[in-house]
């Protein structure tokens, strides 16, 4: 079997597209982690689950600052969502990541906020709006936060996506793993972010954070199968040299990011910010040289 | 001069009459007033220019498969006794199905009345997907600009009856405008006469519908189309192929991590298990 051929240019995505894959996921993932603590957990995980809907907005913040400082014409950023062609209308193409992403991410903004609202009045730092906390509990709230969570994780997976539906090398070669393979980084870099909050807080129930770690270690693995994945399917196209080399550097990263919750586990002398602070490195490193490698 | 028919426009560039004069570059950045990019002394081939970018929207590429300081050809051609100097004049190829069309969000990627592709600078946000995409390394950023660049057609000129710049330039008629029906019928001629002539690896490149559906802008090469730097059919993809896969993937780890993580937040817990579970279950 011959390999695949590429020819062509980058597009010179770098810091800002670095910077929003990596909050984009955080948020994504911090969303689902609440919906999970608040609907599959026990009453005991709500602090948890609160710190994570404020997580997940404040890490998405950033996230259009960044979309638009990157364009070329940041002023035009709304052509994203509104046809200023001949044809008028909106902008909305599902079959170009881009185009879907853009509209996902305004939908998940709106989900992000009111959960984040809501977390807030829950938590009595914004009484106001203790009407939106109290309607987020019940029925309501779980069809809320199941919308968001399906939203979050399309924010954490489809920049994967967008990255495979191109001719880039490595990108397009890896479409089976790479959406996958983000959303799997998402979910263990928010868990880790979420350990983070908690421990440094040191508020969060005990047996939470031990229900984390439990998550953590089983997210790791699924991002450690998908990296496998990813790694095999750009081999057999023959361009895996593009992602080795120097890359080796992060990908070492990587590695410790993903073994950090176990070793840590095993070894309860690390200070605890340690494996956290490692995982999201990781998660940064993993997106780092997805991006950077099959540019150069 | 009368305009053109509404009927697919484009270019079939005989790349065994280039002679590598740029006159065609030459005449793309007059007339599309184009500054170029600081010249940069390569010293090791004829082609300054480089690649197809912003700036470019012609460009001449050299083929050097000549002897290197060994005596040796690095990649052998045998159209010329073993050795060949390739030149092919690139451009953006009008894809009938274009890959930059296809990803471009916010429609400032259009087909025209003469199924050409044109980038409407005033839509463009500066995103660059469409450089992700195309598969030719046709599309150029410009940091002046702030927009994705390419060849037009001329789309300009076309509107008033005039054929393209690069076409009139070009000295030898390697560059040849014209409707694409036409055009293909000069093509196939052509070939004949050169496959008769013992040119038994010309070709031709985007006349039929394998690569892209047709390239309005297609070649007649001399050689594989990997030489030029040219996808061959087995790699003409467009990017949506990628869309279902990269999609499945994402569904099948959100629907795994899903449940990883209510097994972790549950199960355990009703287990009894963890570091400190002193008080009653859930
Ligand atoms: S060659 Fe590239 S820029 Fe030109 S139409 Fe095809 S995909 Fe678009
Ligand atoms: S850079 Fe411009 S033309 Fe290219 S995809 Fe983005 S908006 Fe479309």
């Amino acid at each position: 079997m011959t390999g695949a051929e590429h020819f062509a240019a980058p597009p010179e995505w770098q810091w800002w597209i670095l910077g929003y894959f990596f909050f984009g996921g955080l948020a994504g993932g911090s969303y689902a982690l609440g919906t999970l603590l608040r609907f599959g957990g026990d009453p005991r995980d709500e602090l948890a689950a609160r710190i994570a809907f404020i997580a997940s907005f404040i890490a998405l913040i950033p996230c259009p600052i960044f979309l638009t400082v990157d364009l070329g014409q940041p002023l035009r950023f709304w052509h994203m969502l509104l046809d200023t062609g001949p044809d008028g209308g909106l902008a909305f193409k599902p079959w170009s990541p881009m185009s879907l992403g853009s509209w996902a991410l305004l939908a998940f903004g709106l989900f992000s906020f009111v959960s984040f609202v809501g977390a807030l009045a829950e938590g009595g730092q914004l009484r106001a709006a203790s009407g939106l906390a109290r309607a987020l509990r019940g029925g309501a709230g779980l069809a809320w936060n199941a919308i968001g969570t399906v939203l979050g994780l399309f924010i954490c997976a489809y920049t994967g996506v967008l990255l495979a539906v191109s001719n880039q090398a490595v990108w397009s070669d890896a479409a089976w793993a790479l959406g996958g393979m983000f959303l799997a980084s998402a979910l263990a870099g928010a868990t880790a972010l979420l350990l983070f909050l908690g421990r440094s807080r040191r508020d969060v129930d005990a047996d939470t954070a031990y229900r984390l770690e439990v998550a953590d270690r089983y997210f790791v693995l699924l991002e450690a199968l998908l990296i496998a994945i990813f790694l095999v399917t750009v081999a057999v196209a023959g361009t895996i040299a593009k992602v080795l080399g120097v890359w080796i550097v992060l990908w070492l990263v990587v590695l410790l990011g993903l073994a950090a919750p176990f070793l840590s586990a095993r070894a309860r002398t690390w200070p605890p910010l340690a494996a956290p602070l490692l995982a999201l490195l990781g998660v940064l490193a993993l997106r780092a040289l997805v991006i950077f490698s099959a540019q150069t | 001069m009368a305009a053109f028919q509404e009927k697919p426009l484009g270019f079939f560039t005989d790349t065994s009459i280039c002679i590598g004069c740029k006159a065609c570059e030459v005449a793309c950045k007059e007339w599309n007033q184009l500054e170029g990019n600081a010249p940069k002394f390569t010293a090791d081939s004829f082609d300054n220019t480089g690649q197809l970018d912003a700036q470019n929207w012609r460009h001449v590429q050299f083929v050097e498969q000549v002897p290197d300081n060994t005596g040796l050809i690095p990649t052998p051609t045998p159209i010329a006794g073993g050795q060949a100097w390739l030149m092919m004049s690139d451009v953006c190829k009008h894809c009938k199905e274009a890959s930059c069309l296809e990803v471009c969000p916010t429609n400032a990627i259009m087909r025209t009345e003469f199924d050409t592709v044109f980038i409407q600078s005033d839509v463009c946000n500066g995103c660059r997907n469409c450089i992700s995409a195309c598969p030719y390394g046709v599309i150029g950023f410009d940091e002046q600009k702030g927009v994705a660049q390419k060849c037009t057609l001329c789309y300009d000129r076309l509107q008033i009856g005039m054929q393209p710049a690069c076409a009139k330039a070009c000295p030898t008629e390697s560059i040849k405008f014209g409707y694409v029906d036409d055009l293909h019928q000069v093509a196939d001629q052509r070939l004949a006469a050169l496959q008769q002539a013992g040119y038994k690896k010309a070709q031709l490149y985007g006349r039929d519908t394998k690569v892209y559906g047709g390239l309005n802008a297609f070649f007649l090469l001399m050689d594989k189309p990997e030489v030029y730097s040219l996808p061959n059919e087995a790699n003409a993809t467009l990017p949506s192929r990628n869309n279902l896969p990269g999609y499945v993937g994402g569904v099948a780890t959100a629907v795994i991590g899903l449940i990883a993580g209510l097994v972790a937040f549950r199960n355990g817990r009703m287990n009894g298990n963890g570091p400190n579970n002193t008080r009653p279950h859930a």
